[in-house]
């Protein structure tokens, strides 16, 4: 503000601060209306229409929060739910302990090392729907893992997680493991070399072991990347749908369905929309109660710090 | 004098001009397994015949995947020409707001009132007495296929009814076959309730409950029995672990099944696998005990339009693929059976005839299409496949059923 207590200057400049930069301003305003208008726009009117009784066709028909009722009593959304809530724990911290592993093991200057970072990552690079399918071919008791395996001689093995609904949400959990913590170890290897070279040497003239360091020094020091990683997995699960899709089509039965496959069948193929934004709706309130906590205390307690 | 003449002389040149140039109409279908492209291509052909042309959309997967893009394609104002559904309710919104061309007109020129057996099919179509569809086949669910293969292995005869099958299960696993094919996904466990309910409660129970939505049979003694029927038949294909209906169809070809309940579109595959109907394999309509079958099936709709050209020509191909030659044409490629009961099917395979017979005879249901919703009929499919994959008693499966029927629309 040392701008108005000069008297030399004009009161009328003040503006200028709303036009400092007003190219890049101008650039911006379509990805702000485009924010504003599609994300915002698009979640209050999916919000507003999950209290009416739409079908194929949303209409302005309003029936309270008999959607919700019916959402909470259909077992279908209690199991999807559920296998979410399983896949979600089980996977962000498989994730975070396999991905945090190879990136140490990696970080330990071994040969060829870019060799095993491209095998680590490949499978990210395909989409789940192959990852699925191809996961699908390898868990098949009558030509996977479990045909292999008895060709060896081991007559009364059994592996057949798929087709057991027990054990379902487990096989989607192996090949999304597959597919994820290869991304997960490549940030991880960046945040380790990005490690000073002299707290390695300062740990060693202490004598604290490796592995101590690892887990007493260089893990806390990696803080940014561990929420990095964390709001990658965390947007994963949520949207989990393509895979389940591929690999069992919520089979056997209804065991491996999941909240996103319920929202898309039951906005398109039930043609029941109020139903779907129901569903998603219930979606968006379990992705704010864990993000506004997490906003509040990594962005206003480092305020306050 | 002259000004009618000659307003009579605008309308019909109005009415001749788009039948004098060609006209493209974009067709959306969900017919591309082999056999549906051979059926689908006798419509193209018949069309194009006619000087016009047929651009086809064919849309990979099933109903239910292409249902979401046709649907979405008309609602966001870049529909097609003419597509496919099932018909049954899954338009009735698409009609309500006026989304969907009224047919009536072309109806009465072609008589459809009287050509269209079973009558119920045109009723699908109509709303407020107007015919929004033309049907083009008639496809129903209830039929049981047998392996004559796996029997012979156990040295058992072919059963003639539902009831010989369950009996002569026991035998079946005996000899190391899996008595009942099921493939583990919820239109089938429902398809297979259909084929049930109607085997054991008899029709007259299922029009109560599917057409009246009467929850008090749901819950009732009638019923009861069904489920009773239903957690016998989860125990006989327990140890199905198939998921798509062909693939178990697959294991009724080979005879490591000895039966699955499928619909009539079956038969294809067991055409494809070279067998031949009453000595490979056997197939009961009505599960051998009731000559019944539902008419489902498919139609095309029309999207309106805003070109009148387009429109005249639309009302042409409507006209076309209910008349004569085209339905017996599409419909031996097809398998299914004809929309008219005054054609000439003779060169129709044994299954087919016996179809036919039983809609000669009159012995026919509405499709579950036809009655709920789509809404109902997922909720009905999500407690199937519950049902069939868990360990669900018959009593709760009941229950639910019955309260999914108390809020059905």
């Amino acid at each position: 503000m040392t701008v108005i207590s000069d008297p030399h200057i004009q009161p009328t400049k003040r503006p200028r601060r709303l036009f400092k930069n007003l190219m890049a301003k101008l650039a911006s305003i379509p990805m702000i209306l485009t924010a504003l208008v599609v994300f915002v726009g698009g979640t209050a009117w999916t919000v507003v229409y999950s209290f009416t009784g739409s079908r194929m066709l949303p209409k302005t028909n309003w029936v309270g929060l008999d959607q919700y009722e019916r959402l909470w009593n259909s077992d279908r959304w209690i199991i999807s739910i559920t296998n979410l809530g399983i896949y979600g724990s089980c996977s962000l911290v498989l994730t975070l302990v396999i991905g945090f592993s190879l990136a140490a093991c990696l970080d330990r200057k071994i040969r060829f090392e870019s060799a095993f970072r491209s095998i680590f990552l490949y499978p990210f690079a395909l989409s789940f729907v192959v990852t699925g399918l191809a996961w699908q071919w390898i868990l098949n008791p009558d030509f996977g893992v479990q045909s292999v395996v008895r060709g060896w001689g081991w007559e009364s093995f059994v592996f057949n997680p798929l087709n057991d609904a027990n054990t379902v949400i487990y096989g989607l959990l192996i090949a999304g493991l597959w597919q994820g913590t290869g991304l997960i170890m490549c940030i991880m290897l960046a945040g380790l070399r990005g490690i000073d070279e002299d707290i390695w040497k300062a740990t060693r003239v202490d004598g604290i072991g490796t592995i101590k360091t690892y887990i007493v020094v260089i893990i806390p020091m990696m803080r940014p990347v561990f929420i990095t990683s964390l709001v990658l997995i965390a947007s994963g699960i949520i949207k989990l749908y393509d895979l389940v899709v591929a690999q069992t089509g919520g089979g056997p039965g209804l065991a491996s369905e999941v909240p996103a496959k319920y929202v898309i069948e039951y906005m398109f193929r039930a043609q029941n929309l109020g139903q779907g934004f129901a569903a998603s709706t219930m979606m968006l309130c379990s992705v704010v109660v864990i993000l506004i906590p997490w906003a509040y205390l990594e962005f206003g307690g480092r305020k306050r710090g | 004098m002259s000004k009618i003449l000659k307003s009579l002389l605008v309308s019909s040149a109005l009415v001749a001009a788009p039948a004098s140039q060609a006209i493209e109409l974009e067709v959306t279908h969900w017919w591309t397994s082999g056999g549906e492209a051979a059926a689908v291509s006798k419509f193209a052909d018949a069309w194009n015949a006619t000087g016009n042309s047929w651009l086809d959309g064919a849309i990979a997967g099933s109903g239910g995947t292409a249902r979401p893009i046709i649907i979405s394609r008309i609602l966001g104002g870049d529909p097609m020409a003419a597509t496919q559904l099932n018909h049954g309710r899954q338009a009735e919104e698409l009609i309500e707001a006026g989304l969907l061309l009224d047919l009536s007109d072309v109806a009465e020129a072609g008589g459809w009132a009287d050509i269209v057996n079973p009558s119920a099919l045109l009723d699908s179509c109509t709303l407020d007495g107007k015919i929004y569809c033309v049907p083009v086949n008639i496809h129903s669910a209830q039929w049981l296929w047998l392996s004559h293969a796996a029997y012979e292995n156990a040295g058992l005869d072919v059963p003639n009814d539902w009831n010989e099958f369950v009996a002569s299960a026991g035998e079946l696993q005996a000899a190391g076959t899996l008595p009942l094919a099921m493939g583990q996904q919820g239109w089938q466990q429902n398809l297979a309730f259909g084929a049930i309910t109607i085997a054991v409660a008899g029709t007259e129970a299922w029009r109560e409950v599917t057409v009246n939505k009467n929850a008090e049979v749901a819950a009732g003694p009638e019923y009861a029995a069904v489920f009773e029927a239903m957690v016998n038949a989860r125990e006989l294909a327990s140890e199905s672990n198939v998921q798509d209906w062909n693939q178990a169809t697959n294991m009724v070809i080979t005879g490591t099944a000895g039966a699955q309940l499928m619909g009539d579109w079956a038969q294809g595959e067991f055409a494809v696998a070279g067998q031949v109907e009453g000595v490979d394999y056997s197939c009961l309509p009505g599960l051998g005990l009731n000559d019944i079958l539902d008419t489902g099936g498919d139609a095309f709709y029309f999207p309106v339009n805003d070109d009148p050209a387009i429109t005249a020509a639309q009302k042409e191909l409507a006209a076309l693929l209910i008349s004569p030659e085209v339905q017996v044409s599409f419909n031996l490629a097809k398998g299914s059976l004809p929309v008219r009961g005054d054609i000439d099917m003779s060169s129709a395979n044994g299954c087919m005839q016996k179809g036919l017979k039983i809609l000669a005879s009159g012995g026919i249901l509405p499709s579950g299409d036809m009655s709920l919703s789509a809404d109902t009929q997922t909720q009905i499919e999500d407690l199937m496949a519950q049902f069939w994959s868990g360990d669900m008693s018959a009593a709760d499966a009941q229950d639910d059923y019955a309260e999914l029927i108390a809020k059905a629309d």
